[in-house]
């Protein structure tokens, strides 16, 4: 068998990008079909229904719960202050006058009878989603959301952190294997995706972080520095809910890695242009990794998506994703059908290939490739 | 669908397979002499997710290849013929399922350490990961518990809680937090959250009431009547029902799968626990199984004829790699690993096997690395176990002198290590270790057993296949679970106490056929002594006074034990404490001389 199936990460100058923007609730569609958005255009709205407090009333009232809906001055369903009166009642033969007030702003959702409870739900909280990319509304999904539709070139990384945003394309650091230097961001970097190479430190993502930059995106950062960062062991990767004031995405991996030729080379090629940045990241059944999405001005013309990920033949191109030789880019030169034996003893199918660099040769596990694609 | 009547005799093929997170895996079974056996093995990724969002797809694709390795006809077009005709088709088809994430579920009781803990083991009994337990003194405020109910989106809530007869307006305290919540399923946004009750009986009346109209319930028997008595199996009845009915028939092609098998389909862990209580019934032993994944680590056990399983749903050795080093701390992986290691090299591997789950170790050094973290996995997933397998809570037990004396409590583990007679591993690292004796020091590193305990590996993974399989056809089940599942590795022998290096500890006589072995194994070490693959041998074990294999400190042990392909584990590192040097230098020493005395890599590392 002359292929071999591996994970490929999508880097690519011509992609049509779909993205649903969905509310979490039914809400208002704001867009149309067809109508121009810009990342910030706000395109369906909704109210989340407010936090439950719960009132215990027959404690507050000293009733038998069973009557504490006759206690109730106003009806389920009334709108209410903190400190409006909700209920009132007589106890000890009707010697003793209790009273009970709102303890928030909010509406009664519910009396109990059998517990004396009363639900009380706080005002709504309003929530908006944008449209993320530059792009026209292709669907509306009613009362739920759009379907945003741009095309443009497609980055996916392999790992990331902090959720959607975007800015302008700044390309820092000289060259692909050249780590981000603290030195090199300005405050001119404020709102923008900046582009640093092979390696970002914790101290030049503070100071990125200080100057408002919107995103970083480097070949490769220490998981001692994530830990940090999170101040926590990342133990799972699901990510893109963390509050971090930026965006961090990595193109290759953990540790200083070069970063890819093909990225590096279409970053720069769309340097000064608007980006939407995902770090958002979850490995997992269904996989989902960060991107970086580049939309062509509208009417700049479209084209199809690239096919996805396809076998690796001789003559591929790839990087080795592991020890020894990890985030090396080589070429297949040979893919014996035979099982080999490893240092390990493990015997697996494995591939003969010759590293760019050096043009030295070594064997490695087919599952220890990933296709780049040319 | 009720399982059809099967006339065991008559089944000349069975065809048995399992939808795996990551794979599907088919088997032929079929009779060679007399007894079933393995005939071939086929695997083909599991297609739940987009582009093919069809499970029925990934089955068919691993059914082809058992065609072609076994050079016969079982597909016509997208159907398994049934029953054989000729040599065409086959008289059986079973499957099991762990696809789509499993069974993730929130359970509900009045009291977090009683009927909390009583519905999280009919849960955990019933194959579902348990994403959080909500009780009333949980700490946690209404609102509170209204919004993580809201966050987790469960596929299922199980609300237990109160003693039959017991406080009715707690009870329905707890379900108005779930009305509140209306929690919304994982999958598919168009039918109503199951909700299993389970609770006192008197109040079935207002839960219904309150959940009835809104979410898809089903009433079932107390789970926990009386404070004395625990009735988990209608509760669990009850979610593999609902698990069947509405969870797994929204996966994509579960619908079609269904009506491929006259047996339901089983949750992959609820089959493997089937065989694992089939294993102790019969052997008349106290049992532990686990099955360490990518994503999660399984154990199950049986001791004192109880049956107590759990998933450590974070626990794993690809996507959950990364959490057995923010669990076990990266000093406690450091510890077994025999070379020095740059903690921030480390922390990146680590992290770089998570975000690509299927690389494998390619250098000797990878390798130790990667077992290393396995141990650790295992001794996590273990210490959650024993913490869940426990006798119930809030009982008052008489108690006795003795009792007093040993200061046992209600609530303790019913894991009892000195009882445990039979080990068994699965999974990828322990299966397919490129040697076996690697799979068997992970296991006793990882558990430390205690005495004598026999050790053995699933070969290739297939216990979910046989469990189903035993619903319908036992024989079949358990002739190929012994001839061609189940791999014995051989025994460890580890005496509680502890010494000093070097100090005598045991001594060993193993009776085999010809030349009786004798060895005398000083405090502080590791030995192999080599036993048949095949048959019994009798062994005769003294240990020193202050040391103990069961019977009491030192008192002999004799035994027979199963032969096995790694041989006779002598273990006297120590026990209650087992204790690892911490001295740099020296732990790497001794970690170096305990690998070579066991063979167990092809070169010191």
């Amino acid at each position: 068998m002359a292929h071999a199936y591996t994970p490929g990460l999508r880097v690519t100058d011509h992609a049509v990008i779909r993205r649903e923007r969905r509310l979490p609730l039914k809400g208002d569609v704001l867009v149309a079909v067809g109508q121009p958005v810009e990342a910030d255009t706000v395109v369906a709205r909704t109210e989340l229904p407010g936090n439950v407090q719960t009132v215990n009333l027959a404690a507050k009232l000293s009733l038998d719960p069973a009557r504490v809906p006759d206690a109730l001055t106003l009806p389920v369903g009334s709108a209410v202050r903190r400190g409006d009166l909700i209920a009132a009642g007589k106890s000890l033969f009707g010697l003793v006058h209790q009273r009970a007030t709102s303890p928030a702003d909010g509406t009664l959702e519910s009396v109990s009878p059998v517990t004396g409870q009363l639900i009380l739900r706080e005002p709504p909280l309003p929530v908006e989603v944008d449209a993320y990319v530059r792009g026209v509304v292709a669907e509306v999904l009613p009362g739920e959301g759009v379907v945003v539709e741009a095309s443009g070139a497609l980055m996916q990384g392999i790992f990331g952190v902090g959720g959607e945003t975007f800015g302008t394309l700044r390309l820092v650091a000289a060259s692909p294997d050249e780590p981000l230097a603290t030195a090199a961001l300005t405050p001119a970097h404020q709102g923008c995706v900046v582009v640093g190479g092979s390696y970002v430190s914790h101290a030049t993502l503070m100071r990125a972080r200080e100057l408002g930059v919107a995103a970083v995106v480097v070949g490769g950062f220490d998981d001692h520095d994530l830990r940090h960062l999170l101040g926590r062991d990342l133990g799972v990767a699901i990510t893109g809910a963390e509050d971090l004031g930026f965006t961090l995405i990595l193109t290759e991996g953990f540790g200083r890695i070069r970063m890819a030729e093909r990225t590096w080379r279409l970053l720069a090629a769309h340097q000064g242009q608007q980006a939407s940045v995902s770090g958002a990241t979850q490995i997992r059944a269904g996989v989902m990794r960060p991107e970086i999405v580049i939309p062509r001005p509208p009417g700049a013309g479209r084209e199809a998506a690239a096919a996805g990920a396809a076998g690796v033949e001789v003559g591929s191109l790839l990087r080795v994703i592991r020890e020894p030789h990890f985030g090396r880019i080589a070429r297949v030169i040979e893919l014996p059908a035979e099982l080999q034996a490893l240092e390990t003893e493990a015997r697996v199918r494995v591939m003969a290939v010759e590293f760019a660099e050096d043009g030295t040769r070594a064997v490695v596990p087919r599952a220890n490739v990933e296709l780049i694609e040319d | 669908m009720e399982p059809r009547p099967l006339d065991p005799a008559a089944i000349r093929s069975i065809l048995a397979t399992d939808c795996g997170s990551t794979p599907t895996k088919a088997i032929l079974i079929e009779p060679r002499d007399g007894v079933y056996r393995l005939i071939v093995r086929g695997e083909a990724p599991t297609t739940v997710e987009a582009p093919f969002e069809d499970v029925t797809r990934g089955v068919l694709n691993a059914v082809r290849e058992v065609e072609e390795l076994a050079g016969r006809r079982i597909l016509d077009g997208e159907r398994i013929i049934t029953p054989q005709t000729g040599d065409q088709g086959v008289d059986l088809y079973v499957s099991t399922s762990s696809a789509g994430g499993g069974l993730q579920m929130m359970v509900s009781g009045l009291v977090l350490q009683m009927t909390g803990e009583s519905a999280q083991r009919a849960a955990l009994g019933a194959g579902a990961i348990v994403m959080d337990v909500i009780a009333l003194n949980d700490g946690r405020r209404p609102h509170e518990k209204i919004r993580r109910l809201r966050q987790l989106r469960p596929d299922m809530i199980l609300l237990s809680g109160g003693t039959d007869g017991g406080d009715v307006r707690r009870v329905a305290e707890m379900a108005e937090i779930i009305l509140a919540a209306d929690p919304k399923a994982r999958l598919g946004a168009g039918y109503r959250l199951p909700v299993i009750y389970a609770g006192n009986q008197a109040a079935a009346e207002v839960v219904t009431g309150t959940l009835g109209d809104r979410t898809a319930l089903s009433v079932v028997a107390n789970l926990r009547p009386s404070l004395e008595q625990e009735n988990l199996g209608p509760a669990r009845d009850a979610i593999h029902e609902l698990f069947m009915e509405h969870v797994m028939a929204h996966a994509p092609g579960y619908k079609k799968l269904m009506t491929w098998s006259p047996v339901p389909i089983m949750p992959t862990p609820g089959a493997v626990g089937i065989i694992i209580e089939a294993i102790a019934r019969r052997d008349r032993m106290s049992v532990v199984g686990v099955d360490i994944g990518g994503a999660t680590t399984d154990v199950f056990s049986v001791f004192q004829g109880v049956f107590n399983r759990t998933v450590s749903a974070n626990l794993g050795m690809s996507y959950s790699v990364s959490n057995v080093m923010a669990e076990a701390g990266i000093e406690n992986i450091l510890r077994w690993v025999p070379f020095a290691v740059d903690e921030i090299d480390l922390r990146n591997r680590v992290k770089n096997k998570m975000i690509r789950p299927t690389t494998i170790p390619q250098s000797l050094e990878d390798l130790v690395i990667e077992q290393a973290i396995a141990r650790e996995a295992l001794r996590l997933a273990f210490e959650q176990h024993k913490a869940l397998a426990v006798g119930l809570k809030g009982i008052q037990s008489q108690r006795t002198i003795s009792d007093i004396m040993s200061q046992t409590e209600t609530g303790a583990t019913r894991v009892d290590l000195l009882d445990l007679g039979l080990l068994v591993g699965s999974g990828g690292v322990l299966s397919h270790a490129p040697r076996r004796v690697q799979a068997a020091l992970m296991m006793v590193d990882g558990f430390l057993p205690e005495g004598l305990t026999q050790l053995a590996v699933d070969s290739i993974f297939m216990a979910p296949q046989l469990g189903v399989l035993s619903t319908v056809h036992e024989p079949a089940a358990t002739q190929v679970f012994e001839r061609d599942c189940l791999v014995r590795l051989g025994t460890v022998l580890s005496p509680l106490g502890a010494g000093k290096a070097g100090q005598p500890c045991l001594s060993v006589e193993v009776l085999a056929d010809q030349t009786p072995i004798q060895r005398r194994i000083p405090f502080g070490e590791l030995a192999l002594i080599p036993l048949p693959e095949q048959g019994r041998v009798r062994v005769i074990a003294r240990p020193e006074r202050g040391f103990d294999l069961g019977p009491g400190k030192g008192k002999p042990l004799e035994a027979q034990v199963n032969g096995g392909v790694v041989g006779l584990i002598v273990d006297t590192r120590g026990r209650r404490p087992f204790v690892l040097p911490t001295e740099p230098a020296e732990r790497i020493r001794r970690l170096r001389a305990w690998n070579a005395a066991l063979g167990l890599y092809a070169k010191e590392v």
